[in-house]
């Protein structure tokens, strides 16, 4: 633990975001986003390629200019500061590192910057390397390191200035699925000791959801919903969430609301909540967004209770492992299920889907904003 | 069959292989026999008399050869100067900060190619006359200079292009200054490249003929003036003695790129 108490970091810094424009090139990237981060605090910024999470990134960094707005890094405007006066360290996915240095070098370029003594520097290198678990790696050509290595090296050297803002821009991205779910746990419990407040940028649903203590998803420049990842996946406040987040199940239905009681209509299935139930459903035409394992098979005429029964039959069959992969023509619509009794392609069944799960939003709304590819 | 082939095969390499030694080796050869024979004439296929009395001509203290090597080697040496001075933050600009008028700034510096060389210089030894450079090491290389950057500020745009961004974004991120980032990163990462444009900017200024001859002569005398002398004497055998000192450097150089810039780099330039 020697190790551990060498590497020192600096308690995490805020960051407050004001009305931020960008542009890149004459296109208009981030429509104004305002965001706060919590000192020492973990957020994932998640969205589809082009939604501008990337670009939030390199204009916190000082990589892109900002057309207006400001970013306020504890208390002080740093968005007209060039890069390296805004005290934020970058790991960046294709690791740029230095290929004419060694571990050493690369790690301990900002500390050398700084004016540290080439003693100090072996040292802080060392314990670092160490807590990376590349201990005598210092005079390793970066070349000849694997992608996991690399990417611990360049962690290292954004560490090694013990920054206030760590950020990390789809720093798994090009690694191997078994190392990214080690870096995963490794990069979150480093961010948890060290304090410092850090900003991950990723494409990637569920590493969002198990680094991050906060998910802001991110939709054609704008913020769409900033949640815990409990809030975000399972109170999605829009169709794109919802189906951004898994909910890739679209079922229409009719919602009339009235005299206490709330009717929901889908195809030939009718349900009546209950009057003590109050979801606040958008009365009209609406499209409900549902999981995979959301639903389950029943017989077409089964008693729904709290759930929505809708007759279906079954179009195809997979067997992904497990569990039986269903398409399931209901309601006019395509939709697939997970069940793990085996039915045979073109039976009838029922689509029984507690109501609890189903993510209901006007039609209106919905139709523009799931056209965006999840 | 298999055999057929590959006997076959083996027989086409030998023959290419001979034909490419001979191509490479016959002018040396030639050179050589030249630089020895004594007398040579028709119907002769060979030298009559071989010597090295030429050689010992050449290399006499007072012979003009040895003085118009360090003549060449100093203004080659002083050009590669003058030109990377000009064409690191040149091809830097062109390759990363976006200049409004980019695609002109690379034409002017092929400008000088596309008059015929002999036009320009006289225009330009009248201006260096006026400018009292005519005839000095000074005119020379900057005749030699402007020639050389039209490759060496192209080669050093595309060692340039070729390094990532994000490795100077990494720098200044951790906190390098805009100058710090270059001389740390961006220019030893170009290094390759800059040294390639160094050392062709070097064998061009060693072969140049038409600069020197109208801006230098007669105060400046290359090797290649000395040569061209010797050949429109008549003098084939100091021709070709010089001919064979002008290839040292080129040879010296060859090897040097073979041994420090790898393949992987040299293709990068020009990419």
């Amino acid at each position: 633990m020697r190790a551990g108490s060498q590497v020192m970091s600096g308690v995490g810094a805020a960051i407050e975001v004001r009305g931020l424009h960008v542009a890149y090139g004459g296109t208009k990237v981030l429509h104004g986003v305002d965001l706060d981060f919590a000192p020492g605090s973990f957020t994932a910024l998640l969205g589809s390629s082009g939604c501008g999470k990337t670009t939030l990134l390199r204009a916190l960094s000082g990589f892109v200019p900002v057309l207006s707005g400001s970013i306020a890094v504890g208390g002080k405007d740093v968005a007209g500061l060039p890069p390296e006066k805004r005290g934020m360290a970058m790991v960046f996915q294709s690791y740029a590192l230095w290929p004419h240095m060694t571990v050493l070098q690369n790690i301990g370029y900002g500390l050398k910057l700084r004016g540290a003594s080439k003693r100090d520097i072996a040292a802080k290198v060392c314990s670092l390397l160490a807590m990376l678990g590349l201990a005598g790696y210092e005079d390793r050509k970066v070349t000849a390191m694997s992608g996991g290595q690399r990417q611990r090296v360049a962690l290292g050297r954004a560490l090694a200035v013990d920054p206030g803002i760590l950020l990390l821009d789809e720093p798994l991205s090009n690694l191997d699925a078994k190392i990214r779910l080690t870096m995963r746990h490794e990069i979150r419990a480093i961010q948890q000791r060290l304090g410092v407040t850090t900003i991950h940028v990723t494409h990637d649903r569920e590493e969002a959801m198990t680094m991050a203590d906060r998910l802001v998803i991110m939709n054609a420049g704008r913020i769409a919903q900033i949640g815990t990842p409990e809030e975000v996946y399972d109170r999605p406040n829009s169709a794109f969430v919802a189906n951004f987040m898994g909910a890739e199940n679209v079922l229409p239905v009719h919602v009339v609301t009235g005299a206490g009681r709330t009717t929901i209509t889908a195809g030939e299935a009718r349900h009546v909540l209950p009057r003590e139930r109050d979801l606040a459903l958008p009365a009209g035409e609406a499209l409900a967004y549902f999981r995979d394992d959301a639903a389950s098979l029943d017989a077409p005429d089964a008693e729904p209770g709290e759930d929505l029964v809708v007759p279906g039959r079954i179009a195809a069959r997979s067997y992904p492992g497990g569990l039986y992969r269903y398409r399931v023509e209901a309601a006019g619509r395509q939709l697939t299920v997970d069940h793990t009794i085996r039915h045979e392609p073109g039976a009838a069944v029922g689509l029984r889907i507690p109501l609890s799960r189903l993510h209901i939003f006007p039609a209106a709304q919905a139709s523009i904003q799931a056209s965006i590819p999840a | 069959m298999m055999h057929l082939g590959s006997a076959l095969r083996t027989a086409l390499a030998a023959f290419l292989l001979a034909a490419f030694a001979f191509v490479l080796i016959g002018p040396l050869a030639n050179l050589a026999l030249w630089s020895v024979a004594e007398r040579w004439y028709t119907p002769y296929k060979l030298p009559v008399s071989y010597g090295t009395r030429y050689w010992e001509q050449v290399f006499r203290p007072t012979g003009d050869a040895m003085a118009s090597l360090g003549t060449s080697v100093f203004i080659a040496v002083l050009t590669v100067a003058v030109a990377l001075a000009l064409s690191i933050p040149a091809g830097y600009a062109l390759a990363r900060l976006r200049l409004p008028a980019r695609a002109l700034f690379m034409v002017v510096f092929l400008l000088p190619q596309a008059f015929p060389s002999v036009a320009i210089y006289i225009n330009v030894a009248r201006v260096f006359y006026q400018l009292g450079i005519n005839g000095t090491v000074l005119g020379v290389v900057l005749v030699h200079a402007a020639h050389g950057l039209v490759y060496s500020v192209w080669i050093a745009a595309a060692a340039f292009g070729a390094v990532d961004k994000d490795l100077e974004l990494a720098a200044r991120n951790i906190g390098a200054s805009p100058l710090k980032t270059f001389v740390s990163v961006t220019l030893p990462l170009a290094a390759p490249g800059i040294v390639a444009s160094g050392i062709f900017v070097f064998l061009e200024s060693l072969d140049e003929f038409t600069g020197t001859f109208f801006v230098g002569v007669p105060q400046v005398r290359t090797l290649p003036l000395l040569l061209y002398n010797a050949a429109m004497g008549g003098n084939y055998q100091v021709a070709s003695i010089t001919a064979l000192i002008l290839l040292v450097p080129s040879v010296l150089f060859m090897l040097f790129i073979e041994r420090f810039l790898r393949a992987d780099v040299l293709a990068k330039v020009g990419a």
